[in-house]
């Protein structure tokens, strides 16, 4: 006897469109990333009202308009914040960070930090693009010295902050980059942060093709692209180059140095990627190779596993609840010393 | 007031017991010692004695002032009385000054020939020049003269009183406190049996100290009764208070066990974000002890977050509240806009002290009305509720909440540092009477074609509020300006001008749904004095005082700052003059002007201090004429 059996309902990416049209410039590095995780979100297990985007202030802050969930769209700097809120109240969302360069680093640095340190468990994509492109061009806290833009004329002065260095001092258990137009990596990256439990930490070279065009070319254009960035992959050696002819060392001195392979140095002389380090030196060190000095490096860093902050406030209730029992309103108002009026 | 009564009781070791109504004690010493504590501990058995108690901790903003120094001086003033009372008293009946210092800035609140005692002992070349004393006052006649003076060699007595202890000298002297309250519990006839209760739980792992603090405060006792420097002491019969069981209450915990018990009752969670911050920060303490009825604390890296952390558990479906004063609240600003054009409930509260800036963090002001109405960018008016005394917070701090989950928006909740921190008798509410908070969620979509309209109105003007996780109702929103109904970004010109006034509106009409204002005394009449928030019990006071000598005199207090109620429009044309005393520069005066075009006259003052009810029945006899 055969039974028919309902079939299960599988989600799929156009599950994830929302009715809202996109508005972001034609050509913008924010359409590949919002494709990578409408295909990413249906993979997930997850019910597709389980998930929740928050974002602050920024052209990427429109993210959520665009994905069918629940999304919350809020004020500049502050989604880590409001995120942590979203998670505190309804630990079962998955919750996602949507944010930009100037949103996370510049505005809204605290929230960022924090948020990181405590590891809640939400996702927080970063888009950097060295540039505030809503406003329409001033150089962001990641924008190189000597930046022109709108409030630059001269060139910027500020020294920029590396995303990934920050991430890593504010104690982060999971930090990656990828790059816009590299779907297959980004995907692949979007998938093992949404898989991590914990703060996850995505730095994505975003291309703003109207106010910083080309800023990450060197890790995009075939010609340059595999002397300039290299893939980390756990328990495999740092390799790069068109020939995969070229490696990381550990050089003498706290540092990493680039080498030619072949003649007496053999890929077991070269650094061997380890994400589950718990000391974050190597993954800081790594964070620090930047181009054109080293070829940038290009995936997990960093996924170690630590108590979540929102699992551990639930732990706390469970344990006031069993040590204390269930609240009891009559004995709260009762409590300290009473008498009677007569 | 302290009157003397007939039928005093008899006597005691020759030494005469009269019956007072009302009597005024201030503590004051150094920051570190211990009046607070002592003050606490007189009110506790004051109260539990049956009087009506109310309270004035005022302390320094400084945690542990170099000693002996005068910015450094802790004062904790209690009023306590046979009948009921509604303010911490004007004039002090006995000052207990624990060094120079406390001596020089408190004794001009001190009544002609009220009691004073000192610790002699601390009116040394050093503590005199701490104080910038030339000379000592307790050798200045003309000034002594003035009160019954009790020299006291406090420190002395009660080393001796905890010798044999193994106590170092330091700790003996911690002691002090105790000495002097067991002096006044001899001199006030207080039953010491609740504070040593509270001394044997309080420090039952340090069982030195246990018998120290006994020991000091029994010395204290037998001091008043022994040495012949008392010849009286006196008594203060239970007051007249409605039946029922009591507890003693100060505002910061009657909101946070207002938020527990909330939490409790209708089956939500409350998710507390708070940043610490004077006054407000007992309210984060007290509920984070508050776990199992519910609630979740977050101490938030800043302000900012906390309000941000706020509207995103708002967002996420649950009760969502936080807590600042005026600086943090100023910090606030932008993510309550978000909350108001969200249109989610949450509460916002302002403990409000001395301003601006960071002004006098532990004094109290109520300069943040103006804040709480008109402190955001664009239009957004948010209801605004403000709790009279330390026992009003834990029915307002619910009704804040009624009406943030039934009008879907930010409420601000106003309280000050006198109620937060000051104490008053509080009779227990029975369980069964506490009003549940009914919520809720909508379940499935509310559009024809299947879809869910998160912005589509009742009758109240109210949105729906979906919970994250609810299937078929997953939808985005922000701080864009949105079109109604769909909640899709609009800024066409059309809408926005119907937004603006559909969210004013929405506030305006919870007028509809709060109680009338009342007035106590004359319907019309000559004057008609309005007071708001903390000045409650001054005001009442005073009213009443002038109503006694004959003035055509009428009292409202306002809870419901915005929108008002309904009916005041036609109090205020009631009566030819009105009178506004404000601890601020005429906040709520301006708002009654405008909104009333009433000649309003404000009495306003702005010294970090609750106003005295002398001055205020001065001050109505004035404008009265």
């Amino acid at each position: 006897m055969s039974v028919d059996l309902p079939a299960l309902p599988t989600l799929q990416s156009k599950d994830f469109a929302s009715d809202q049209e996109v508005r972001w410039c034609p050509r913008c590095g924010d359409y590949s990333i919002l494709a990578q995780m409408k295909k990413v979100l249906p993979t997930l297990g997850i019910p597709k009202e389980k998930f929740c985007f928050v974002s602050g202030i920024g052209c990427s802050s429109r993210f959520p308009y665009y994905v069918n969930t629940y999304g919350l769209h809020s004020i500049h700097g502050r989604a880590p914040a409001v995120a942590t809120g979203v998670k505190l109240a309804n630990p079962e969302l998955q919750v996602w960070v949507i944010t930009g360069d100037g949103d996370a680093l510049s505005i809204g640095g605290n929230h960022f930090l924090h948020a990181i340190r405590r590891n809640i468990d939400m996702k927080i994509i970063l888009f950097n693009n060295q540039i505030y492109g809503l406003t329409k061009g001033q150089y962001s806290p990641t924008s190189p010295v000597g930046k022109k833009s709108k409030s630059t004329p001269y060139g910027s002065i500020d020294h920029p902050l590396t995303p990934l260095s920050v991430a890593i001092g504010a104690e982060a258990t999971f930090v990656a980059r990828s790059v816009d137009v590299d779907i297959k990596h980004l995907t692949m990256v979007l998938e093992r942060a949404a898989h991590h439990k914990g703060t996850a930490f995505v730095e994505v070279y975003q291309d703003c093709n109207v106010f910083n065009p080309g800023a990450f070319s060197y890790a995009t254009d075939k010609e340059t692209r595999s002397d300039s960035i290299v893939y980390l992959e756990h328990g495999k050696p740092l390799i790069f180059g068109k020939n995969r002819e070229k490696g990381i060392r550990v050089a003498e001195g706290n540092r990493v140095e680039s080498v030619q392979l072949g003649g007496d140095i053999k890929e077991d002389d070269l650094l061997f990627h380890d994400e589950k380090t718990p000391e974050p030196s190597l993954a800081f060190l790594l964070s620090r190779m930047r181009h054109p000095e080293f070829p940038e490096p290009m995936g997990i860093f960093r996924a170690v596993e630590r108590s979540t902050y929102d699992e551990s406030v639930t732990k706390q209730v469970e344990a006031a609840r069993s040590k204390l029992g269930e609240g009891d309103v009559e004995k709260l108002l009762n409590s300290g010393d009473t008498w009677f009026v007569n | 007031m302290s009157t003397a009564t007939l039928d005093a009781p008899a006597s005691t070791n020759g030494k005469k017991l009269e019956n007072l109504e009302t009597v005024v004690i201030r503590f004051c010493g150094d920051s570190g010692d211990g009046m607070q504590q002592a003050g606490g501990q007189m009110t506790n058995a004051s109260a539990m004695f049956g009087n009506d108690v109310r309270t004035f901790p005022d302390f320094p903003a400084e945690i542990r002032a170099p000693a002996g120094s005068l910015f450094g001086v802790s004062g904790y003033q209690l009023c306590f009385s046979n009948h009921d009372i509604f303010t911490p008293g004007d004039a002090v009946d006995t000052l207990v000054a624990m060094n120079p210092a406390a001596l020089k800035t408190n004794i001009e609140d001190l009544k002609r020939g009220g009691t004073l005692i000192v610790n002699e002992e601390e009116f040394n070349k050093s503590g005199l020049q701490k104080a910038l004393y030339e000379a000592n006052p307790l050798d200045n006649e003309t000034l002594m003269a003035k009160f019954r003076v009790h020299k006291v060699p406090m420190t002395r007595l009660n080393r001796d009183a905890v010798d044999g202890l193994g106590l170092s000298q330091k700790n003996a002297d911690l002691c002090r406190n105790f000495f002097a309250l067991g002096l006044v519990y001899w001199l006030y006839d207080r039953d010491p049996k609740p504070t040593e209760d509270n001394i044997r739980t309080k420090f039952a792992k340090r069982p030195e100290v246990v018998e120290a603090n006994l020991r000091s405060l029994r010395a204290g006792m037998n001091y008043g009764f022994s040495t012949e420097s008392f010849t009286v002491h006196y008594h203060v019969p239970p007051a007249r208070l409605p039946a029922g069981k009591y507890r003693k209450i100060t505002g910061n915990e009657a909101v946070a066990m207002g938020l527990a018990v909330m939490a409790k009752l209708s089956g939500k969670t409350v998710v507390f974000s708070g940043y610490p911050i004077t006054p407000a920060s007992d309210i984060l303490h007290d509920l984070s002890a508050f776990k199992h009825f519910g609630v979740k604390t977050f101490q938030a890296e800043d302000e900012i977050a906390a309000m941000s952390s706020c509207v995103g558990a708002a967002f996420a479906g649950q009760l969502a509240v936080t807590a600042s004063s005026g600086p943090g609240i100023c910090l606030k600003g932008e993510a309550m806009g978000l909350g108001m054009m969200t249109e989610l409930p949450m509460v916002i509260i302002d403990v409000q002290r001395g301003g601006p800036s960071t002004g006098l963090p532990t004094k109290t002001e109520q300069s943040d009305l103006l804040l709480a109405m008109y402190g955001r960018n664009g239009e957004s008016p948010l209801p605004i509720i403000a709790a009279s005394g330390p026992g009003d917070c834990f029915s307002m701090i619910q009704e804040a909440f009624r009406i943030a989950t039934e009008f879907m928006c930010p409420v601000i909740f106003l309280s000050d540092g006198y109620i937060a921190n000051g104490a008053e008798p509080w009779k227990i509410p029975n369980v069964a009477d506490l009003p549940r908070l009914k919520i809720e969620h909508i379940t499935a979509p509310n559009g024809e074609n299947g879809e869910y309209l998160p912005y589509k109105r009742n009758e109240k003007l109210a949105r729906p509020w979906a919970k994250p996780g609810t299937k078929g109702l997953e939808h985005r929103i922000g701080g864009l300006e949105k079109k109604d109904v769909t909640g899709n970004i609009d800024y066409s010109p059309k809408n926005h001008q119907h937004m603006t006034n559909t969210r004013a509106q929405k506030v305006a009409n919870i007028a509809n749904f709060i109680p009338e204002q009342t007035v106590d005394g004359p319907a019309s009449g000559k004057l008609l004095v309005i007071s708001w928030g903390g000045t409650y019990g001054a005001v009442r006071t005073a009213v009443q005082q002038a109503q006694a000598a004959g003035k055509s005199v009428a009292h409202t207090h306002l809870k419901y700052m915005n929108p008002l109620p309904r009916n005041l429009g036609t109090i205020l044309k009631s009566y030819e003059k009105v009178l506004v005393p404000e601890l601020n520069c005429g906040q709520l005066r301006l708002l009654l002007r405008n909104q009333y075009l009433v000649d309003a006259q404000g009495y306003n003052k702005i010294e970090g201090k609750p106003f005295l009810v002398n001055e205020l029945v001065n001050v109505i006899n004035e404008f009265h004429g």
